[in-house]
């Protein structure tokens, strides 16, 4: 009775192929697996379980009508979604805050992958993460929270950190290299 | 913002930030088109996004359950699917990622717990996982009927056409399982829920397409439970009934919430109920537990020349909805304004509830006018329609 799990990037193009080829189901499957995440993300930048639920409406729209968009080449799936998200989630924050606006109220509701393909490789990769993470030196990590979760651009992140933006760039980059450092061991067999 | 030219190092430098969606729109611009055509900085960009991607990781918290259908209903609207579920099959997928969504927020502990699954006949108690595999041993039927593979096949213990025993499959896939983690057992079941619905939509998809004649067919395929046999259309609704009872069984064993079915769902479960009804009522009768004497007049036969016998059944709440059952087996299609020789008005969630076992019939908060021994016999053959 053992369960053949696909790897996440087998699963990752099958499921781009069957998006592609019109299957109801696939999208199904993708909402179950993506959507604590989508609507996690959402929520943790923007601090409105409202305006989270628009823009999981839209992330979903958005891969069922352009599911070519996705390159594996380019990293996962999941990846890939977050990106969509992040990036929907922080063009609001920005324009209803305007440009020297200030932080929002963060939420509490934060994200999770929820896939059973994924599941095993995501729990180990996400508790990693949160050693690794919270292992940063703290100023590498208070940037690289406040600049995700806050929806800051380096500029005013910088000015909030009383660092130069030079600063705040290299600390940005650092610490997602130490990330990707670490995931990368992770992912080793 | 003015965006001078940026040489490559400071495009660099930049990778970090533009990983976090933290530039500027020009220097984004920009370094979005060096990406195109410096290598080593479009294998960092990579790199560092996907390291963003992590950062969010936090204990789970799912979203509203009917966030799934607007989000699905908006999506499809704007591109009508190839390959959509068929609606039978919408039930069972809600409910198989309502049950999945539950398991997930389940600690190491709640998988110890016991859940108590009444049926008419008495009760099994059995953890989580135990569950799961109950879902899936009779799940296996459905994915046989479809033409994937009976994952019991392969276990040891009989089996084979002619002997299809529901509680025979369920210990033997438990046996198996003994030694499997919990996430294990569950993302076996929710493999196979998975395929099923994938299958099926691919079939009636496949059957709409073809030839004249073909369509509906998929649905048409009977499903052999041992005792008794029934559409997959049918099977599909009776699998997503029995999911979420059972997932109600769990949240209760764990301490958690767990709400009932969409209204729409609900009336494809109350539909099949109805349609069982008769046969239950028959079986009350046949076991000498039903309360109306009238039945004792072997003068009323099926297609009796004074017209059906019918109990009107109205689901308020969740599922509002009118069913009118005949007394007798057979009598179907009834025209929509025979008279009923009784009303039943009855809560639809408390009413699936009473059809899985679950409800005590005499004490089912309901409105009866009319004949009261045939809506005792209605209520009591109710739960017969209940199985482990």
């Amino acid at each position: 009775m053992r369960m053949a799990t696909p790897a996440p990037i087998r699963w990752d193009r099958q499921i781009q192929r069957r998006l592609a080829g019109g299957e109801e189901s696939a999208l199904g499957e993708l909402y179950d697996q993506f959507a604590p995440l989508v609507h996690g993300l959402a929520n943790r930048v923007l601090g409105d379980p409202r305006a989270a639920e628009q823009i999981t409406r839209e992330v979903f729209t958005h891969v069922w009508e352009h599911p070519e968009e996705f390159d594996p080449a380019q990293g996962s799936m999941r990846s890939w979604i977050g990106t969509l998200t992040h990036r929907r989630a922080v063009d609001r924050l920005r324009r209803e805050q305007g440009p020297e606006g200030g932080g929002p109220d963060r939420g509490e509701s934060p994200a999770e992958p929820s896939s059973v393909e994924e599941q095993a490789l995501a729990e180990a990769t996400a508790a990693r993460v949160r050693h690794v993470v919270t292992s940063l030196p703290r100023a590498l990590r208070e940037t690289l929270v406040l600049t995700y979760f806050g929806g800051r651009t380096y500029q005013q992140a910088a000015r909030e950190l009383g660092i130069s933006p030079d600063t705040a760039k290299h600390r940005m980059r650092l610490g997602l290299q130490l990330l990707a450092t670490a995931l990368a061991t992770e992912a080793a067999p | 913002m003015t965006a001078l030219p940026l040489d490559h190092e400071s495009l660099r430098g930049l990778l970090g930030a533009w990983a976090l969606d933290a530039c500027p729109p020009g220097e984004a611009a920009q370094l979005q088109r060096h990406l195109a055509g410096c290598r080593s900085c479009a294998d960092e960009a990579a790199r560092l996004r996907d390291a963003a991607g992590w950062l969010s990781t936090d204990e789970p918290l799912d979203p509203e359950p009917a966030l799934r259908n607007q989000v699905i209903s908006r999506a499809l609207a704007g591109r009508a699917p190839r390959v959509p579920v068929p609606d039978y099959a919408a039930p069972y997928v809600a409910e198989s990622a309502r049950l999945d969504a539950l398991l997930r927020d389940l600690g190491e502990l709640d998988w110890l717990e016991e859940a108590e699954l009444p049926w008419y006949g008495g009760a099994e108690h059995w953890r989580p996982a135990e569950v799961l595999c109950h879902l899936a041993a009779v799940d296996g039927l459905l994915a046989a009927a479809l033409g994937l593979p009976d994952a019991l096949a392969t276990l040891p213990g009989p089996a084979g056409p002619g002997g299809i025993d529901l509680m025979e499959r369920t210990r033997r896939l438990i046996d198996a399982s003994r030694n499997r983690s919990p996430d294990a057992v569950r993302a076996f079941w929710r493999q196979q829920s998975r395929a099923l619905v994938r299958t099926a939509s691919l079939a009636q998809a496949a059957a709409d397409d073809g030839a004249a004649g073909g369509a509906g067919r998929a649905g048409e395929v009977l499903v052999d439970y041992g005792g008794f046999r029934i559409p997959v259309r049918d099977a599909f609704v009776d699998r997503a009934f029995e999911c979420w009872i059972h997932a109600e069984d769990i949240a209760e064993a764990v301490g958690y919430p767990y709400g009932p079915p969409r209204g729409a769902h609900l009336r494809q479960l109350l539909d099949l109920a109805s349609r069982m009804l008769p046969t239950a009522m028959a079986g009350l009768r046949a076991a000498g537990l039903a309360a109306l004497t009238s039945w004792q007049d072997e003068s009323y036969r099926y297609g009796d020349p004074r017209g059906p016998r019918v109990i009107k059944l109205i689901i308020e709440g969740r599922g509002e909805s009118e069913w009118l059952i005949p007394l007798t087996a057979g009598e179907t299609p009834l025209p929509p304004d025979t008279e009923p020789v009784a009303t039943v008005a009855v809560d639809g969630v408390e009413f699936c509830f009473l059809c899985a076992a679950h409800r005590d019939p005499d004490r089912l908060p309901c409105g009866i006018t009319g004949d009261r021994a045939a809506a005792h016999d209605l209520l009591h053959a109710a739960r017969l329609l209940s199985r482990p």
